[in-house]
């Protein structure tokens, strides 16, 4: 039997449509996909993300370790609460997870990756661990909502009550504890939101009362919508272990400075710099069709692969992530349907707060 | 459970077909196909005076999800389309037997429709899935 997580139930009462997600039994809309989309674009919107893998990284040398597991620089956060994005990288410099990592102490940290790599991912962990003076605990014991949306704020503040001054002038990327709320300003949506942890057996009520003040339930259709619209990378689909950074548009994650730190994946990746590699390129089609995963882009110079595509339900048209020769112009043709089709070429970021960034 | 009307007839991709007399037959896509399918984004549809044979595709229901080619349930020529759908297709999602209809095909013989199914036998194609 598939996974399930604290909210499976509260799924099935919100007239979820429940699919498999790398084994896991998870919502796919409550009604419309679209609906749940503008709704973080306009309102707010929540989603169960207790499928995705916590892990706490606690020891003297926890931020040496870091330092050396991580392609961004743990030791640019200074601030406790400050998250950071970044990347597990292999020996050739793929990327074997994304993840965001929280500081509280340089003796104490925690990740949020991915639930699909979640096997891999502690193997490597307790692999890289093990040379270095630290703890590495799962906690299966939490659970994770996003709260997203230009309502989030008041909704969550809403549900807070007498404690809802504490969320008051969070800047993004931040994080702090809330009574037994972990709560993160930080989100896959491209709106302003939270990330909130609490322990598994009050996920619930958390979640019955943000619903009780208006949120609307979304699923992973709309999550996916929403993150490409804002440019996310979505892991096994814009990048993986056959993938570098440079390659998926995180080029900006990878702290080669200073230049003294070693990190695992720095050699292959500076190799890659020197040499040129593909990059991730945004395309956009105002034309009436869907560009999708896996359509081929001939651009200038040579050939590419849409890496996810999608209807913008915020723009009305198509949008995509292209992997693409460095070489390419400020348009591209797609095959789309035994036919070619021409779009242009963008940053891969459309959307941003609720508006078109094209 | 997916409402499925006994007065249709059905094709195995999941078109229906209802009789309009003089051997007009109207054609969409079952409740069960837009619930797989998910919210419409695009329909495209044939252009009036098309002929097709029946198998044929002649139209395409695009999702947020994904593209899904729509077939000729008989042969015939395109007599009419559902150009309210150019700027509302999410009533194929709303309305899959009424207002969400695709296209209306002149039969070059009527007598196909008694080959597709009915709504008991659409049900078992459904039930196999």
């Amino acid at each position: 039997m598939a996974n399930r997580t604290p909210l499976y139930e509260a799924h099935l009462k919100a007239n979820a449509k429940m699919v498999d997600f790398h084994g896991w039994d998870m919502p796919l809309h409550y009604g419309s996909q679209l609906e749940e989309h503008h709704a973080v674009r306009n309102d707010s919107g929540i989603f169960d993300v207790s499928h995705m893998t916590i892990v706490d990284v606690a020891g003297a040398q926890a931020q040496a370790f870091l330092r050396y597991l991580l392609a961004n620089d743990v030791a640019k956060l200074s601030i406790p609460g400050k998250a950071q994005y970044s990347s597990m990288l292999n020996e050739q410099g793929g990327v074997i997870d994304d993840l965001i990592v929280y500081f509280f102490s340089t003796e104490s940290y925690r990740l949020v990756v991915n639930s699909a790599t979640r096997e891999q991912d502690l193997a490597w962990i307790e692999k890289v661990a093990a040379k270095f003076d630290v703890t590495v605990t799962e906690r299966a014991d939490f659970a994770m909502v996003a709260l997203q949306g230009p309502q989030a704020e008041a909704k969550l503040k809403l549900v807070l009550q007498e404690q809802g001054a504490a969320i008051d002038g969070m800047k993004p990327f931040m994080s702090q504890q809330v009574g037994e709320y972990f709560i993160a300003t930080t989100g896959y949506t491209g709106e302003k939101g939270y990330e909130i942890v609490v322990p598994a057996e009050h996920i619930t009520q958390l979640w019955d009362d943000l619903l009780n003040v208006g949120v609307q339930p979304c699923g992973l259709g709309a999550r996916d919508t929403l993150r490409l619209e804002a440019g996310m990378n979505l892991y096994g689909q814009d990048m993986d272990e056959t993938i570098s950074p440079l390659e998926a548009n995180m080029g900006w994650s990878v702290a080669f400075e200073p230049s003294d730190r070693d990190f695992i994946g720095r050699a292959a990746l500076e190799q890659q710099k020197a040499a040129g590699h593909m990059k991730l390129v945004g395309l956009v089609m105002q034309d009436k069709g869907v560009l999708r995963h896996g359509q081929r882009v001939l651009v200038d110079g040579g050939e590419g692969i849409i890496t996810s595509g999608t209807f913008s339900p915020t723009l009305g048209f198509s949008v995509a992530m292209a992997r693409v020769p460095a070489t390419v112009g400020e348009t591209a043709e797609v095959e789309m349907r035994k036919k070619l089709v021409k779009v242009s070429v963008v940053k891969p970021c459309f959307v941003r707060n609720g508006k078109s960034v094209l | 459970m997916s409402t499925i009307p006994k007065e249709l007839k059905y094709a195995t991709t999941h078109e229906w077909v209802r009789n309009e007399g003089d051997g007009i037959f109207t054609v969409g896509i079952t409740e069960h196909a837009q619930d797989l399918l998910g919210d419409m984004v695009f329909v495209e549809l044939p252009e009036v005076g098309d002929t097709a044979a029946a198998g044929d595709d002649v139209a395409v229901a695009e999702s947020v999800k994904a593209a899904s080619d729509i077939y000729a349930p008989i042969a015939g020529e395109i007599i009419e389309v559902n150009e309210a759908l150019e700027d509302a297709p999410e009533t194929v999602n709303s309305d899959p037997y009424g207002d969400g209809w695709l296209f209306k095909i002149k039969a070059d013989d009527a007598s196909e429709v008694d080959s597709l199914l009915d709504a008991d036998g659409y049900q078992a194609v459904i039930d196999e899935e």
